[in-house]
């Protein structure tokens, strides 16, 4: 039984503006090539999450206690530029918006070979090659052009391959994936969640992944952790969580999904009575 | 009737509206030093003959050059010194604010009101009028500013008049492009949609909709644009553009200042001060007014 | 006679057409090529389609925003495909949009009140200001929002309150036809779920005819009647939903309702291809 590559226990943060809280004793860890969802609400702390492992949490947020052990290391307590060069080249992201996310005034070349020169001081022909490759792994039909190319010359859809190519262009140990697909229209999400699963079953990589969607947590990960008010509210396997949920929020949660395949069955509200009591519990010391 | 009920609730919200305009503004800081100053200046220039010590053409060529009180050599009832023609500073600047506000307000208003006029249209309908006034700028714009001053006083005159129309006529152009950029941006929001999907006519959209979106901006430039006012009253009158020599301004005082820097800096001293704090106080209340006024910044 | 509300017939719709310089033609962009849609009285119509197919400039086509190269329009009987604006505006009366981002459909700088009010006192649906002030109350309290909301500006209000303002604002004009483009794209399950639930509510009770835009099929089939399934300006498939969402005739729909993640765990989804190209 390896250790996890990713530990989180009882992470605590609160706004500085007005000390509310954001997250709560948030504890999850994570195997080696294990998918993890975080699922909420907009608000319910999950993006804060992936920030503190990235170390990006603004400036207006500060952790108040927990740690976030990576390899064994806490994030949290090391210094500066130890975090930076870790997170470097280990950690990678995968980010929400693929039309802003790349920079529009250089070359996809440069954009996916920046990691590879600049952290693993790999030359500039053998990184082209490297790129080249993980084009072709992302899928991408005529990849000499798309390292030519700008973004605005690709397709949301496609940008999104680059963005993953560049994620895994270092072999990260851990991938946060921020809402990686919910710009991307359906049939092009299934794609890009398909390839995900894919490389990270190849590459070995753990990921965490962030997300509102209840369907795809269920198709793409392993375990989940369903947060509320920053407070985790269940967490489990999927098929415990979603198959047989414990808490009322997560049946609420799944009974106000849209069935396509039942639709009588779906679109129930999650009624106030329930917020009113999560709100309480979450609240409670 | 029934056009008496909508009028009646404009009515209604614009007195609400206005009371929470007056009540954001006196709190905001900028506002209240800004605005405080302006106003102080408001209130010297119109009282210039009761508040002025000296008339401000008297000379005295026996008390020519005396420094300003508190220095040795200082003169009795000469405050800021006197000139080399024994002019008093004090009251010379007094006068000379006069020329600097009521070019800053009227120039301003009249550059804002021409340039926003052919912004807003050129901005709404596009097409031919977005054409036709986007070329005038452009051909406007490349007119040299200095020699256009130039030839209107010339052809018209030293006076405030024609200071005012010179910068009106050249200054249009600013507020115009802003104008008309900031209504495109604010004609292509889902707002502009949602009342064209009411079916309001679209003279209504641009000014009961539009344009309170497009306000924030238009405050903004229009301070700013009072401060390069008494700047441009100033450099005019440096060169002897502006008003006739006699009456005093900022910027022939500072013009008479530099030839004497060393005999009496407080010629330079005190019209430069001035000047600096005026723009300073436009800046600061436009900064204010705009912050001040606007919901969505006010937070 | 048919108690068909709004037709739309063989719609072509163009952008960007028109001469450039030096006088040389530019062919612009088919938004819609020949697209035909009906909706009748009191009936949801969905229209699915993915980014670039065309849904939302059939939208705006079908309440007049955008002028069709060619085709016909048909709203209560009378043609509307050329009216212009001065005609169109009593009829905008009862045909209304709701958007997508009510961020961006509320005017910033006016409070709530003036918002949804200004259209009922715009069209003589009130009296007076006080009327209207007492239907903008009613409808808030129907809809679970707040009144003290009415005097607030937009950005002083949650996204899910900004959203039944937004059908609000529609809605307290009566009108005929409402157009609903992608309003649910981007919310919480449970924002979704109570602003649908929201909605067929009063569609029932106002005997509402919609048309709404979405790129989920599984919320279309939650609320509509009947779908069109809109591809690169063209409409692929068309029926009542138990119809096309038990048996797809065309590949395309059956690929956008494979694609469709669903809360109920499926091991072959991921890999299973209805891949289209």
């Amino acid at each position: 039984m390896s250790a996890p590559v990713l530990d989180i226990r009882g992470l605590s943060a609160v706004s500085d503006r007005d000390q509310a809280p954001i997250l709560r004793r948030v504890s999850l860890t994570l195997a080696r090539g294990e998918t993890r969802g975080l699922v909420g609400e907009s608000g319910a702390g999950k993006t804060t999450i992936g920030k503190a492992i990235l170390g990006i949490l603004p400036r207006a947020v500060r952790v108040t206690s927990g740690e976030i052990l990576f390899q064994g290391r806490d994030l949290l307590a090391m210094p500066g530029g130890e975090l930076r060069r870790l997170i470097g080249e280990r950690i990678a992201l995968i980010p929400q918006d693929p039309m802003t996310a790349l920079n529009p005034g250089r070359r996809i070349e440069a954009q996916l070979t920046d990691g590879l020169r600049l952290v693993r001081g790999v030359s500039a022909s053998a990184a082209r090659a490297r790129a080249l490759k993980l084009l072709e792994e992302v899928r991408i039909r005529e990849p000499e052009r798309v390292l030519r190319a700008y973004p605005h010359e690709l397709s949301g859809g496609m940008r999104q391959r680059v963005l993953i190519a560049a994620a895994f262009a270092l072999e990260p140990t851990l991938i946060v994936a921020d809402e990686p697909t919910t710009a991307l229209d359906v049939t092009v999400q299934k794609q890009i969640l398909r390839l995900l699963r894919n490389m990270q079953a190849a590459h070995g990589t753990a990921v965490i992944f962030v997300t509102h969607d209840l369907g795809v947590v269920a198709q793409v990960c392993d375990s989940v952790t369903l947060l509320f008010g920053g407070k985790m509210v269940e967490e489990g396997t999927v098929a415990e969580v979603m198959e047989a949920p414990k808490h009322d929020y997560t049946r609420a949660l799944l009974d106000a999904c849209p069935r396509s395949d039942q639709p009588e069955l779906g679109l129930r509200p999650v009624p106030p009575e329930l917020i009113a009591r999560l709100r309480r519990e979450v609240a409670a010391p | 009737m029934v056009d008496g009920a909508l009028t009646r609730a404009r009515a209604e919200g614009a007195r609400s509206r206005r009371r929470e305009w007056i009540v954001a503004c006196l709190r905001d800081p900028k506002v209240m030093v800004g605005g405080g100053f302006v106003l102080f200046l408001c209130v010297v220039a119109l009282a210039a003959p009761w508040l002025a010590p000296h008339d401000p053409l008297e000379q005295d060529i026996v008390l020519g050059v005396t420094p300003p009180a508190g220095f040795p050599g200082a003169e009795p009832g000469h405050w800021l010194g006197t000139d080399d023609l024994g002019r008093d500073i004090l009251s010379r600047v007094i006068y000379g604010s006069r020329i600097a506000l009521t070019v800053a307000f009227v120039a301003s208003t009249l550059a804002a009101a021409f340039g926003s006029a052919l912004g807003l249209a050129a901005g709404w309908r596009r097409g031919w009028v977005d054409a036709a006034v986007s070329r005038l700028v452009e051909i406007w714009m490349a007119f040299p500013p200095v020699l256009l001053s130039i030839l209107l006083v010339a052809v018209v005159g030293p006076g405030v008049g024609s200071v005012i129309a010179a910068i009106a006529i050249i200054d249009w152009t600013r507020f115009c492009r802003v104008v008309r950029a900031e209504t495109m941006t604010q004609a292509s929001g889902d707002y502009v949609t949602a009342a064209r999907v009411v079916g309001f006519t679209p003279t209504r959209i641009l000014l009961r909709e539009i344009f309170p979106n497009v306000l924030p901006v238009l405050i903004a430039l229009i301070s700013l644009e009072m401060g390069i006012a008494v700047i441009v009253e100033a450099i005019l009158s440096f060169v002897g553009l502006s008003v006739s020599s006699d009456t005093p301004t900022w910027g022939g005082m500072i013009a008479q200042g530099r030839q004497f820097l060393h005999e009496g800096w407080w010629i330079l001293a005190a019209p430069l001060s001035l000047l600096f704090l005026t723009v300073l106080a436009f800046n600061l209340l436009g900064e204010g007014l705009r912050r001040a006024l606007d919901p969505v910044m006010r937070r | 006679m048919t108690d068909d509300l709004l037709v739309a017939e063989n719609l072509e719709i163009v952008f960007g057409a028109g001469r450039g310089a030096f006088g040389r033609k530019r062919p612009g962009v088919k938004a819609l090529r020949g697209v035909s849609v009906r909706v009748g009285r009191g009936e949801t119509v969905g229209v699915v389609g993915e980014s670039g197919s065309g849904k939302t400039t059939l939208g705006r086509a079908l309440l007049r925003l955008v002028e069709p190269a060619s085709g016909r329009i048909v709203f209560d009987g009378r043609d509307i495909t050329r009216l212009g604006e001065t005609q169109m505006r009593p009829l905008r009366r009862r045909m209304q949009l709701i958007f997508q981002d009510p961020m961006a459909s509320l005017n910033p700088r006016h409070r709530i009140l003036r918002i949804v009010t200004e259209p009922l006192l715009f069209h003589r649906v009130v009296a007076d200001a006080a009327d209207a002030e007492r239907r903008a109350r009613a409808i808030f309290d129907r809809f679970s929002l707040p009144v003290s909301c009415l005097a607030r500006y937009p950005h002083e209000l949650s996204g899910g309150q900004r959203q039944r303002v937004g059908i609000a604002r529609a809605a307290l004009l009566a009108p005929d036809f409402v157009l609903a483009d992608e309003i649910v794209s981007g919310l919480d399950v449970s924002t979704q779920a109570q602003a649908l639930n929201l909605l067929k509510e009063l569609t029932r009770d106002l005997g509402l005819s919609m048309a709404f835009i979405s790129h989920d099929l599984s919320v279309i089939r939650a609320i509509c009647d009947r779908v069109y399934v809109l591809r690169h300006g063209v409409v692929v498939e068309e029926g009542r939903c138990e119809a096309v969402f038990a048996a797809p005739k065309h590949e395309y729909t059956r690929a956008l309702l494979d694609a469709i993640p669903s809360p109920r765990l499926d091991p072959g989804w991921l890999q299973r291809d209805t891949a289209m190209e």
